[in-house]
């Protein structure tokens, strides 16, 4: 066969790995496999990075076993939905198997990345012991960990540059674990513990920042008073990213221009985030270094809008900012005439639930940041009103968005002017801004903006909808058209059967598909599971559990989830999760 | 809901779009600045009222206009998972109450959190709940009942209320496999049971199931009465 490709042969293996190298997407490493066997070789020999979006679409050894040269993983468990609590509370996503195959088959191993995977302490404990190089340990939206876990980290990964934590479930039964960091332990660049809420013993982690001449990130936990921050400030002005913790001031008079002094020292300070609520007394604080700003991420803080206005306004060079909707219009306003190189606006609900009085956030502040901001790329929203004619002068705006999320928080809210459903405001998103990746819709919605996305999103990736449509159609359009879709979770939608069998053969071409809440029957999970082999057809039931073999096949199903594997179905589904 | 259109989405409604059409230049911006949008504005919401369909500083009232403050909403019963938010968000989202400055009686309204993590042994996850949406023990042990599907604290839950002897706690504990602690304001371990709901609502920082012989071994409820006859 290589006869026929004997111009492989007129290099050596490691000018095509050299050539490789430079290919920018595991998607074109893939397809350089398959030309030849050679190529093959070279390529799964050399393939350094591997991107793994659900755990169990290939069996941890298998994954192991051809690509040996492996230095830095990132796997992926738990649907997106499982962060709002869709999912059932032990469903799986554990890190266990992908952690003993890669001890075993990935010694040199350096960055371990995992989000939204269950992840126990003795996980931790074999991979602190068996990767002799371990550089980088990042764990995002993860569970199953507690700080006992983190010392053995600590104690035993001798070169670890970055520690991130990401909005854990962590379990602090080990108050001091951050003295399990040997006196000889320098090498730290990224410490991330914003998720840890207990006690900190800050002369500890004074003493280990001041040893760290590299740190460039620093996010610490909630409980930091003023005066420990100032500190620990001083120990570290080369830091680049700064996560506050939770500053409790406690006035005393020299304190506010001790606190205004340390700011002034991070001259290269980028990014602020954290929390705050040491009152806008003490913001003016931070106004030196807002001018270097790139992101700002107040989410969860209770400044209001004057004082976060005055902030955003000193903020030319910001980039991304992610606040509470208590910016209200007003100071969206002034994001948009001072921050215009804005590219990303994240927008959070203080009162998700409605149970004090209601922020003046609009339609309007977004349209203010799409007009003032012409590099906006991406945005995700929560509102209580929208139109259609703001989302259609959005969508003309900025043409460039990525990425839309648009979360109108009463389900059914249609355009509040016309009364009308938002079709033809969402319908101009996909159709104006054609390079939209992901999008997540809300309000009033019918088939027709299902129609328009099926035909015009060709770029998305990822689709989130709930409490939208009218019949099955909706979906049909989806998984007909949107050629490039990877992920779609659905809830509350009457999407049934129909949609699913006429478009089996995209679910296998989709990473994977969620939904709950839907006109979907057991029969039809059946049918699918049973003409694509590929696929794991998982039904979450949560009142018994049990066989799922007597059950009839018109038996509604709650919770579906779908993704091709190779690995077929998985072992480790606790009892309300079937695979049909 | 309005009738599915024969035409595309351009057809749909020609007020709005007179407003912005794609091609026109330069930006659409708000209302008062370019007069685009107040076209479309003919029913103002609130929030129209507020800023007096132009850009207001930031800070001020747009024209001496009052804030017309709307009623707050009824409240309404919660969906699962919506809004879609990471219920990792927790304890410092602030009440608006306070910042809207204006009615007392809206000051109890906001949303007090008072999250604590719950865990279990032997399960790998923690999850959070909210001490204040309960108004007893029995509210809240139904709660975690459903939280964590294979616990069942027996009858502990209902009739924690009318728990008043040693004698009784330790009954309960030998009648079910679980037990339900929980570490207060002092970093102790106590029975959760003992103290009156308010107090413990108070006072509670976190909560953990033990299984139920370790709870007695340990010995914590002799303890846990003292502390609360000290309290009382």
């Amino acid at each position: 066969m290589d006869r026929a490709f004997s111009w492989v042969a007129a290099f050596p293996d490691e000018v095509w790995e050299h050539t490789f190298s430079f290919l920018p997407t595991d998607a074109d490493r893939n397809a350089v496999a398959l030309v030849c066997r050679s190529w093959h070789r070279i390529e799964r020999l050399s393939r350094r990075k591997i991107f793994v979006g659900n755990c169990y679409a290939v069996e941890p050894a298998a994954a192991v076993r051809r690509f040996p040269e492996v230095r830095a993983a990132t796997i992926k468990g738990k649907p997106h939905f499982a962060d709002f609590n869709l999912t059932i509370t032990d469903w799986g996503g554990g890190a266990g198997r992908w952690i003993q195959s890669m001890a075993k088959g990935w010694p040199l191993l350096e960055e371990l990345r995992l989000k939204r995977m269950v992840v126990s302490d003795d996980c931790l404990e074999i991979a602190a012991r068996s990767f002799k190089n371990f550089r980088v340990l990042s764990l995002a939206s993860c569970e199953g960990f507690s700080t006992a876990g983190l010392a053995s980290v600590a104690a035993n990964c001798r070169n670890l540059k970055a520690l991130d934590l990401h909005e854990n479930e962590v379990e602090e039964n080990c108050i001091n674990w951050i003295s399990h960091f040997p006196e000889s332990f320098t090498s730290l660049v990224t410490l991330n513990i914003a998720c840890l809420d207990g006690e900190m013993n800050v002369s500890i982690l004074e003493r280990l920042i001041s040893r760290c001449p590299n740190l460039k990130t620093l996010r610490l936990n909630h409980v930091t008073p003023l005066e420990k921050l100032v500190g620990l400030l001083h120990r570290a002005p080369q830091l680049v990213d700064l996560g506050i913790g939770m500053l409790i001031g406690e006035g005393h008079p020299g304190l506010f221009s001790k606190l205004e002094s340390a700011f002034a020292h991070l001259k290269h300070l980028k990014n602020l985030s954290g929390i705050w609520e040491a009152g806008p007394l003490y913001l003016p604080a931070i106004y030196s270094i807002c001018e270097g700003l790139t992101a700002l991420h107040l989410c969860d803080s209770s400044i209001q809008t004057p004082e976060l206005s005055k902030v955003v306004s000193r903020c030319k060079n910001l980039q991304q900012l992610w606040a509470m909707d208590l910016i209200e219009d007003d100071g969206l306003i002034a994001v948009a005439s001072s921050c215009k190189l804005l590219r990303e606006l994240r927008i959070f609900p203080s009162d998700p639930h409605g149970l004090a009085q209601p922020v003046y956030l609009t339609q309007y502040g977004l349209l203010a940041v799409s007009s003032g901001c012409v590099m906006l790329e991406s945005v995700l929203y929560f509102c209580r009103q929208m139109t259609n004619s703001a989302l259609l002068a959005i969508a003309n705006n900025c043409p460039n968005l990525t990425c839309f999320r648009l979360c109108i928080i009463e389900p059914y809210t249609p355009d509040y002017i016309t009364q009308e459903p938002l079709d033809a405001g969402f319908g101009a998103i996909v159709e104006l801004c054609k390079d939209l990746r992901r999008l997540s819709i809300s309000g009033l919605l019918t088939d027709r903006v299902f129609k328009t996305i099926g035909a015009s999103a060709n770029r998305l990736e990822m689709l989130s909808v709930a409490f939208a449509g009218d019949t099955d159609a909706g979906l049909h359009y989806i998984l007909s058209g949107c050629k490039k879709l990877r992920k779609l979770e659905i809830r509350d939608c009457p999407f049934g059967d129909k949609a699913l069998l006429d478009n089996a053969d995209k679910l296998e071409a989709m990473r994977s598909l969620w939904m709950s809440s839907c006109s979907v029957t057991l029969g039809a999970c059946r049918l699918l599971a049973k003409k694509m082999p590929r696929l794991n057809v998982e039904v979450i039931d949560e009142n018994g559990g049990g066989s799922l073999e007597s059950w009839p096949d018109d038996c509604h199903v709650e919770k579906l989830y779908i993704y091709r594997t190779i690995a077929g179905p998985r072992t480790d589904a606790p009892p309300f999760v079937l695979t049909v | 809901m309005t009738p599915p259109m024969e035409h595309d989405y351009m057809g749909v409604n020609d007020t709005e779009l007179r407003l912005g059409l794609p091609g026109s230049n330069g930006r659409v911006a708000d209302g008062g600045a370019t007069g685009g949008l107040t076209l479309g504005c003919a029913k103002r919401g609130f929030s129209d009222v507020i800023h007096g369909g132009s850009f207001s500083e930031a800070g001020e009232d747009a024209g001496g206009v009052t804030k017309a403050a709307p009623p707050p909403p009824p409240a309404k019963t919660q969906i699962v998972g919506w809004p879609p938010i990471r219920s990792y968000r927790k304890n410092t989202i602030a009440s608006n109450s306070s910042k809207n400055n204006n009615d007392d009686a809206d000051a109890k309204q906001g949303n007090e959190c008072h999250y604590v993590k719950v865990s279990m042994d032997g399960a790998p996850y923690l999850r959070k709940v909210n001490l204040n949406r309960y108004s007893d023990y029995k509210e809240l042990s139904l709660a975690l009942e459903k939280m964590f599907t294979c616990v069942t604290f027996g009858s502990y839950g209902v009739s924690a209320r009318e728990m008043t002897t040693e004698g009784r706690v330790l009954d309960l504990l030998q009648g079910s496999e679980h037990a339900l602690t929980y570490e207060d304001k002092d970093g102790d371990w106590m029975l959760v049971g003992d103290v009156p709901w308010p107090m413990f609502a108070d006072s509670c920082r976190r909560l953990r199931i033990m299984k139920g012989s370790d709870a007695i071994g340990i010995g914590k409820a002799p303890k846990a009465m003292e502390k609360s006859r000290i309290r009382n």
